[in-house]
């Protein structure tokens, strides 16, 4: 293909986003949901209930590994207000769920394998009797030791700690020569802490039993047929007895892919014959979702002295926590990426996920790529600093570009714009040297810091990822669309999870059909499934199911207004912004140029179309194969203040470059970039869950820190646009590639600034002092 | 402060949890609150007994600010407040929020026009999930109320007790330019 490239500077968007009505495609409308939002009136899962509704709480292990003796429910049935206790015994359906692999039980019965397992729920009248009804369970545990550290999961005599066993995915990549090496050769020993998605809208949902044995549910989730199916699952009801609705969203980040209050819930309200409510404080959830994986990486990276890459070798070990979740893919993501966007002719790539009785892992913005990303740009510092040479230069002497071959043996067939991502991040201007601000010195406000011992670094990362999912799953999206009366309503099941998805659907039902457009709101049971929001993958999928629905949709109306006017429909020329003119001259169609909802009339008009990626596949024993739809790129260059005597950092400024084949809204994209680039700060200096033999120390936000305002920097960024073929509009998607490399780029300003070698993510103060 | 004398408990109730009714004024409204409990929290107050979910329960613990609401004017995490410590004061949450000019607690008016605040953080991108939001929306209102023409440290250190996971901030600044820059600029 030969992309047509363009840069975008997408620092300042227009301060004010333009009315709703007839902003199209690379407008930036408001959101839709944007005035209930700034009101306190939009409907989150949280905020939701019902007549004669109950409170649901969850009872959770206080052991990482024990056995469960016995459970007494009967002192918490005894106090008043408390309608039901449910435990292992009561799940009807499947005992287990879980996202590739059914291997987590709803309810632990022998044995709990982690802090936060869930060994009961029950229902109750008021929040504050469900929690003193819990602490009256009582459950009888026999501890066991805990298998705490990855490393020792595989060894000979580590017992199983689950009858799949301790090994959830292994994968190697072999590409090349195996025994290629190289002039020069760099080693490394890479380490990334557990992140956590700490989304602000706590794990929530309604179920609402329907009188007939079934069941509605209102939640927060990434994915609601996919939940659907494992809760029916769990219920052993039928799918059209149990009815998923999108709740409001309080963000996701990839912590709502797998299913947390679903089933517990609906368990609770069928018993009860009551609607219930189950909204986790924020303890629960951080012990009530998966996490960012915690990995170690062992890097050994040859290239020649001109700094060409020879071979990369990579060994990465991902914990995966008690239970599988997404875990085989996150794998393969690491495995897949692991040498970063580069040109790599031989490489040798082991990953391997591992079962601990530590906190379970998953999907996090990023999945898999965030870790080796941090692993691959640390390499490529040190063989540029083994060779002299400019980093930058390095990493563009060695960039990926369309027609390049990875290590997994598929070729680069849409727009891989390496360089230029690289070259943009660097162009934009360095921020000046700090003054005496209050804001200006590392430790802030406090001012701690003796600003003539500060030093300042500068670092540069790049990185990538696929969009869509990989591996031959196929994620189809199926959308909707009905004109009448000059409206268009998109109905598609994408859960909105702050991403504005919304407002990109009603922008491309506009742009097609010249009218306003109104999103519905997301639930099983109009609509096939539209896939998870996760990814990147729903303004390609989902976008794309909008538009082929929408088009097909103005191809009826042309088809209409012709046989109205008596005119072969071929003769009507449907334009690019939603409008029908005559295509030839003369007669009665003469001086036609009218929008097709114009055209519509009072007629009714509907499709419904599916968008289906193409075809990927497995990767064969060798890690080789067509694995992925297409893939995301983006460079981050970072700028830092450091103390050095308490070992705090300012990041003072993060420029980007980023790929996103088109933007179709500019404000929306720069807020996934900064969001982005704000989360990849999180995990530079401040956030990870610790765990200590298993026990969660930190599941507040008093311990668990996330970057705030204060905190936050500069962001200049710059989107390159090449549009993709296979794409709506060319619109890749934009929401991960902003946190693979800001992390990685922090880390290297790190370095810089002090001249320690950084070997672990997030960095704290004791490894700078 | 007026409370009437605690009804009996109800068998669910302990000893300390004692059901109350008492008044509490949010607003601009007075409403009676029966059958709560001396601990109740003035958030879950606002969100379960009068139906006003503006203020947000993301962490309940005082960290996060999405459950910012003023007291007597004064900013609080109403998560941390006793429902019961607010009878007497004047609570006002995100719904009561009116425009400058309007009286504050202007039923006619909270809900039904938005506010330079509301209306500039829809136009400047600094709403994506929407969580943190109403949050946001209350302790803007209180730093640009109270400072017309804040510096930068002034508004970063206003706005840090509530955080956003989705935005990383820089729109939500660009929301407060914009205010401070129609206000200066206004009647």
């Amino acid at each position: 293909m030969t992309p047509t490239s363009a840069s975008t500077d997408v620092q300042a968007p227009p301060a004010r986003g333009e009315a709703t009505s007839g902003a199209r495609v690379g407008d930036s409308p408001i959101r839709p949901d944007g005035t209930p939002k700034v009101q306190g009136r939009f409907a989150f899962a949280s905020d939701l209930e019902a007549d004669g509704m109950l409170w649901g709480r969850t009872l959770r292990s206080p052991h990482p590994h024990a056995r469960i003796r016995s459970v007494d429910v009967g002192p918490a049935l005894a106090i008043a207000g408390v309608s039901c206790v449910v435990t292992a015994d009561d799940v009807p359906g499947a005992s287990t769920y879980g996202l590739i692999s059914r291997d987590q039980p709803v309810f632990a019965r022998d044995v709990v394998r982690f802090v936060g397992e869930p060994v009961a729920a029950l229902a109750a009248d008021h929040p504050d009797t469900a929690r003193r009804a819990l602490a009256a369970i009582v459950v009888d545990y026999e501890p066991l030791d805990p298998l705490v550290d990855p490393a020792r999961a595989t060894s000979t005599g580590t017992p199983s700690i689950h009858p799949d066993g301790n090994v959830i995915r292994h994968i190697r990549v072999e590409h090349g020569d195996p025994a290629a090496t190289g002039d020069v050769v760099v080693e490394g020993v890479y380490e990334v802490g557990m992140q956590d998605q700490a989304f602000l809208g706590p794990e929530s949902g309604l179920a609402v039993p329907d009188g007939q044995g079934g069941v509605d549910l209102w939640v927060a989730t990434q994915w609601l047929h996919e939940d659907r199916d494992q809760v029916a699952a769990c219920l052993g009801l039928p799918h059209d007895q149990v009815r998923l609705h999108l709740g409001g969203v309080g963000g996701a980040f990839g912590g709502r892919e797998d299913l947390s209050m679903q089933v517990h819930a609906c368990l609770l309200a069928l018993r009860t014959g009551h609607p219930v409510k189950m909204s986790y404080l924020r303890d629960e959830s951080f012990l009530g979702h998966v996490h960012r994986h915690p990995a170690r990486m062992r890097y050994r990276h040859h290239a020649t002295v001109a700094g060409d890459l020879v071979k990369i070798e990579a060994e990465v070990l991902l914990d995966g926590g008690a239970y599988a979740s997404s875990s085989s893919a996150v794998v393969s993501n690491a495995a897949r990426f692991a040498c970063g966007p580069y040109r790599v002719p031989n490489a040798l790539v082991d990953a391997t996920v591992v079962r601990t009785n530590n906190p379970p892992c998953g999907a996090m913005r990023g999945f898999g790529a965030v870790q080796v990303c941090f692993g691959h740009e640390s390499q490529m510092d040190k063989l540029a600093a083994r060779l002299g040479m400019d980093p930058v230069e390095l990493r563009l002497r060695n960039a990926l570009a369309t027609g390049d071959v990875l290590p997994t043996g598929q070729r680069l067939t849409g727009a891989a714009p390496v360089a230029d991502c690289i070259r943009a991040a660097v162009a934009h201007p360095l921020p000046p040297a700090s003054g005496d601000g209050w804001l200006e010195r590392p430790g802030g406000a406090g001012r701690t810091a003796d600003v003539s011992r500060v030093r300042r670094g500068v670092g540069v990362a790049a990185g990538f990822k696929n969009v869509m999912y990989s591996e031959g799953f196929e994620d189809d999206s199926e959308a909707r669309v009905r004109l009448t009366g000059g409206v268009a309503t998109v109905t598609c099941a994408v859960a909105e999870v702050g991403q504005g998805f919304v407002t990109i659907a009603s922008q491309i039902a506009r742009t097609v059909l010249g009218c306003d457009a109104v999103v519905e709101p997301a639930d099983t049971v109009g609509i096939d499934s539209a896939g998870s929001s996760s990814a990147s993958r729903q303004t390609w999928m989902s976008g794309g199911a909008v538009l082929r629905a929408a088009r097909q949709v103005a191809d009826q109306v042309r088809s209409a207004l012709g046989e109205r006017l008596g005119v072969a429909p071929e003769s009507l020329t449907l334009t690019d912004d939603g409008r029908i003119v005559a295509a030839v001259a003369g007669g009665a169609v003469d001086a036609l140029d009218i929008t097709v909802a114009e055209a519509a009339g009072d007629q009714v008009f509907e499709s419904t179309a599916v968008h289906r990626h193409r075809r990927t596949y497995p990767l064969d024993e060798r890690g080789q194969g067509d694995a992925d739809v297409s893939f995301v790129f983006a460079a981050h260059r970072a700028v830092v203040d450091v103390d050095p005597d308490l070992g705090l950092v300012r990041v003072v400024q993060v420029a980007t470059g980023q790929d996103v084949g088109r933007v179709l809204h500019p404000m929306q994209v720069i807020g996934q970039i900064e969001g982005g680039i704000a989360q990849g700060v999180g995990l530079a200096v401040m956030e990870e869950m610790v765990i200590d033999g298993g026990l969660v120390r930190n599941p507040s936000f008093t311990d668990y820190l996330i970057p705030t305002v204060a905190d936050a920097p500069e962001v200049l960024a710059t989107c390159i646009e090449q549009p993709e073929p296979e794409a709506p509009f060319g619109a890749k998607g934009a929401g991960e590639p902003p946190t693979i490399s800001s992390t990685a780029a922090i880390a290297a300003a790190i370095r810089a600034a002090t001249g320690i070698d950084v070997t672990r993510v997030p960095v704290r103060p004791w490894d700078l002092v | 402060m007026t409370t009437t004398p605690p009804t009996p408990a109800t068998p669910a109730a302990d000893a300390d949890a004692a059901p109350a009714v008492y008044q509490l004024t949010v607003n601009g409204i007075t409403h009676t609150v029966e059958g709560t409990r001396p601990t109740d929290s003035l958030l879950h107050v606002l969100r379960d007994r009068l139906g006003l979910p503006g203020a947000k329960n993301a962490c309940e613990q005082g960290e996060c600010g999405s459950c910012s609401v003023l007291v007597d004017g004064v900013l609080v995490c109403a998560c941390l407040e006793l429902a019961e410590a607010a009878v007497g004061c004047e609570i006002t949450s995100v719904e009561g929020l009116t425009p400058v000019g309007a009286e504050p607690g202007d039923a006619a008016l909270a809900g039904a026009v938005l506010t330079d605040v509301q209306q500039a953080m829809i136009e400047a991108g600094g709403v994506q999930c929407g969580f943190c939001t109403p949050g946001f929306v209350v302790a803007i209102h209180d730093l640009l109320d109270r400072v017309p023409d804040p510096g930068p440290f002034e508004v970063r250190e206003a706005l840090a007790g509530n955080l956003c996971r989705c935005t990383g901030y820089g729109r939500i600044l660009a929301a407060v330019e914009q205010v401070v820059t129609v206000r200066g600029n206004g009647p």
